[in-house]
């Protein structure tokens, strides 16, 4: 696959204030790569250098085969959306996807030609002759999808699309985007702390913290193989059980609190033996038993069962620490309940404590 | 129909408690301005008395040259204000929005004449302005003798004396309402703008100020009003002359018949002329403000 964007040793500082340093990444042609991390960690400041509305410190950022480090937006062949929509609030829907066209020269039909084809993918045909204060939210960011989208370009760029909107218009334009991409096939990237959004949406998602991207990877790795420990515990909801434990019998099982379990199955590295370790369990990945398997199953107690209506959240206390386990409506148990849990081991993730590196 | 009543007793307390300030605003702003309107219509000399003369007053106020020419000055310096306060205004608002270093000395600067009264602002450009001491001194003292600049005493320049001085006042004030209004354009809109390649000056044009249009229309009611009731300004820089009348305004018009040829009935009429205007420029602004919404 050709190379769509390639950011190269990218830095960008504001004043004495470093956000990203020295970043490197590259989407393939068509790819859907989502930008994930908490606020602050620098996602819309790399989407602002890719678009070109940041001069960047150092580096260099290549579109399509091009070094557009220093180019205009416009010049780069990108399209934008934001959360707060941006949309042109005097002008109609119309008024708001030809503007730009209308500024580069563009022949009338050509215009006429593309805000119709924007309007018949988005459904915004209706609204072309209103104005933005006249429309829902859900309407405004397909009107700005749709000022993306007749620029005819190869790359997308969404910071947060649709953070402003609720929970349900959220879910509704998100499965729009995914069909978007689908049908134009074009390279998207795609900005957001919501991690749902991410793992449905991407092809790879890049985790960021701090101006770093900490995993880049398919939201499947991303989800059972995290590489460290800030990963691990910012994807997944609720978090991933952490488990301090001490690997011992040269690595092929691991000592919690008074509990020896096997590690026959973990995938990963040479585990070795290590003092301080970190076990990350997510709670699907735990199944209760009521009887005692030696060397696999750790006793517990349970605490508060949560029903969500599609299964329930069992708080467990095991070896005097908190944990979550996600069980079927039909197990539920009363508070009090002496149970086993016993671990995926292949689905686990072990870290060194220190390094806070996957193992 | 029979829940009128029970509306009226709503909130009955907050009703009770606003009552005084209701009937200040009714007795002393209506009050006085009904009063006037009322009396423009006697012929009251020194004081006040209940005469009914028509519209006598009107007439002669329509007559008179002093009255005409005062009414052509504010028209002037008026549209000629507005346009460039305005124009300045917003125009150094632009400049200070490019996140320019020293913003903050920059607006102190130029906002510290509008904390000065009209008064001082005429006494400080009536000595710039004067021939002996200000600007002509200053030039033919570097060695141009024959530089002549004295606006204030030739009743064709007059008034542009008073414009520099009016300008210097009132555009600091529009400055930093135009800077307000920018600053809370959602910035996003620059950033779409910019990948749709659209130039700066285009953006400010086309996107940002019709964006601006609530800042813009305020500006022009604060402003006209300020117009409407010059007064002061010609007071301390020229006291109407030079000839006589040369730059005679309403509100000066109205004073003199008032409190100097003790003819309150002339007074009334010019004041309630200057009350129609005022009313002219706002109740557009009051329709577009709270009346247009639908539109918006
Ligand atoms: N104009 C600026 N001047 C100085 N620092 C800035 C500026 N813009 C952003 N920053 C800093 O850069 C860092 C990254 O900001 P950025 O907006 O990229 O975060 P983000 O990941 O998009 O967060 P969010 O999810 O809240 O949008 C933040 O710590 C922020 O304080
Ligand atoms: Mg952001």
């Amino acid at each position: 696959m050709t190379q769509s964007i390639s950011v190269k040793d990218l830095t960008l500082n504001f004043g004495a204030v470093s956000v990203l340093q020295k970043m490197n990444l590259d989407v393939a042609e068509g790819e859907f790569i989502v930008l994930l991390g908490p606020s602050g960690c620098g996602k819309s400041t790399l989407l602002n250098c890719l678009a070109g509305l940041l001069d960047i410190t150092d580096g260099q950022i290549w579109i399509k085969g091009k070094n557009v480090t220093w180019a205009e937006p416009s010049e780069r062949g990108i399209g934008m959306v934001f959360q707060s929509y941006a949309l042109y609030p005097q002008m109609t829907v119309r008024g708001n996807l030809s503007f730009g066209l209308k500024n580069a020269r563009m022949p009338a039909a050509e215009i006429e030609k593309r805000v119709a084809r924007a309007a018949e993918i988005l459904q915004i045909g209706p609204l072309l002759d209103r104005k933005p204060g006249a429309l829902s939210g859900g309407q405004r960011q397909r009107v700005a999808i749709g000022r993306a989208l007749v620029r005819d370009v190869d790359v997308f760029l969404f910071d947060e699309p649709l953070s402003n909107l609720d929970a349900k218009l959220r879910s509704e334009l998100r499965v729009e985007i995914k069909r978007l991409h689908e049908r134009l096939k074009n390279t998207m990237v795609y900005v957001t702390h919501d991690q749902i959004e991410a793992l449905t949406l991407a092809d790879r998602i890049a985790v960021m913290k701090g101006g770093v991207i900490q995993q880049l990877a398919d939201p499947q790795t991303i989800y059972n193989r995290p590489t460290n420990l800030f990963v691990a515990g910012f994807i997944g909801s609720p978090a991933m059980n952490m488990l301090p434990v001490k690997t011992i019998d040269n690595g092929r099982a691991f000592q919690f609190g008074s509990t020896r379990i096997d590690l026959a199955g973990y995938d990963g590295g040479a585990v070795l033996e290590r003092d301080n370790a970190i076990l990350g369990v997510r709670p699907e990945h735990i199944t209760i038993r009521t009887e005692a398997v030696p060397g696999r199953t750790i006793p517990a107690e349970v605490e508060i069962d949560e029903h969500l209506g599609a299964d329930s959240l069992l708080w467990l206390k095991a070896e005097g620490r908190e944990m979550c386990v996600r069980i079927p409506v039909e197990g539920r148990l009363p508070s009090g309940s002496q149970v086993h849990l016993m671990l995926d081991m292949p689905k686990a993730s072990l870290f060194d404590a220190k390094t806070e590196q996957r193992i | 129909m029979s829940g009128q009543p029970k509306r009226l007793l709503r909130n009955l307390n907050a009703k009770i408690a606003a009552l005084p300030m209701i009937l200040t605003t009714l007795v002393v702003f209506v009050g006085g301005t009904v009063w006037t309107v009322v009396y423009s219509f006697t012929d009251s000399k020194l004081l006040p008395r209940l005469r009914w003369v028509g519209l006598d007053q009107y007439e002669r106020l329509w007559s008179n040259s002093r009255w005409l020419i005062s009414i052509e000055n504010l028209l002037f310096y008026g549209v000629m204000s507005l346009v460039f306060t305005i124009g300045m205004g917003f125009l150094l608002a632009v400049l200070m929005d490019q996140k320019i270093r020293f913003e903050d000395t920059f607006r102190t600067i130029m906002l510290y004449p509008f904390a000065l009264s009209f008064i001082v602002t005429g006494l400080v450009w009536q000595w710039i302005l004067n021939p002996q001491f200000g600007v002509q001194e200053i030039v033919r003292s570097w060695g141009w003798e024959s530089f002549n600049f004295d606006p204030l005493n030739n009743p064709d320049t007059v008034l542009y004396g008073l414009l520099i001085a009016g300008l210097w006042q009132g555009t600091g004030f529009v400055m930093c309402l135009m800077l307000a209004g920018l600053r809370g354009i959602d910035e996003d809109i620059w950033k779409a703008a910019r990948v749709d390649g659209i130039p700066t000056w285009k953006t400010y044009l086309v996107v940002i100020v019709p964006m601006m249009r609530p800042v813009f229309i305020t500006t022009l009611v604060i402003v006209a009003a300020g117009i409407i009731r010059l007064y002061d300004l010609v007071v301390a820089q020229t006291s109407g002359g030079p000839g006589g009348n040369a730059s005679q305004v309403p509100a000066m018009y109205v004073y003199d018949y008032m409190f100097q040829a003790q003819n309150l009935g002339q007074g009334f009429a010019a004041s309630t002329m200057m009350l129609v205007s005022v009313l002219i420029v706002l109740i557009p602004w009051a329709y577009l403000e709270f009346g247009g919404k639908r539109n918006g």
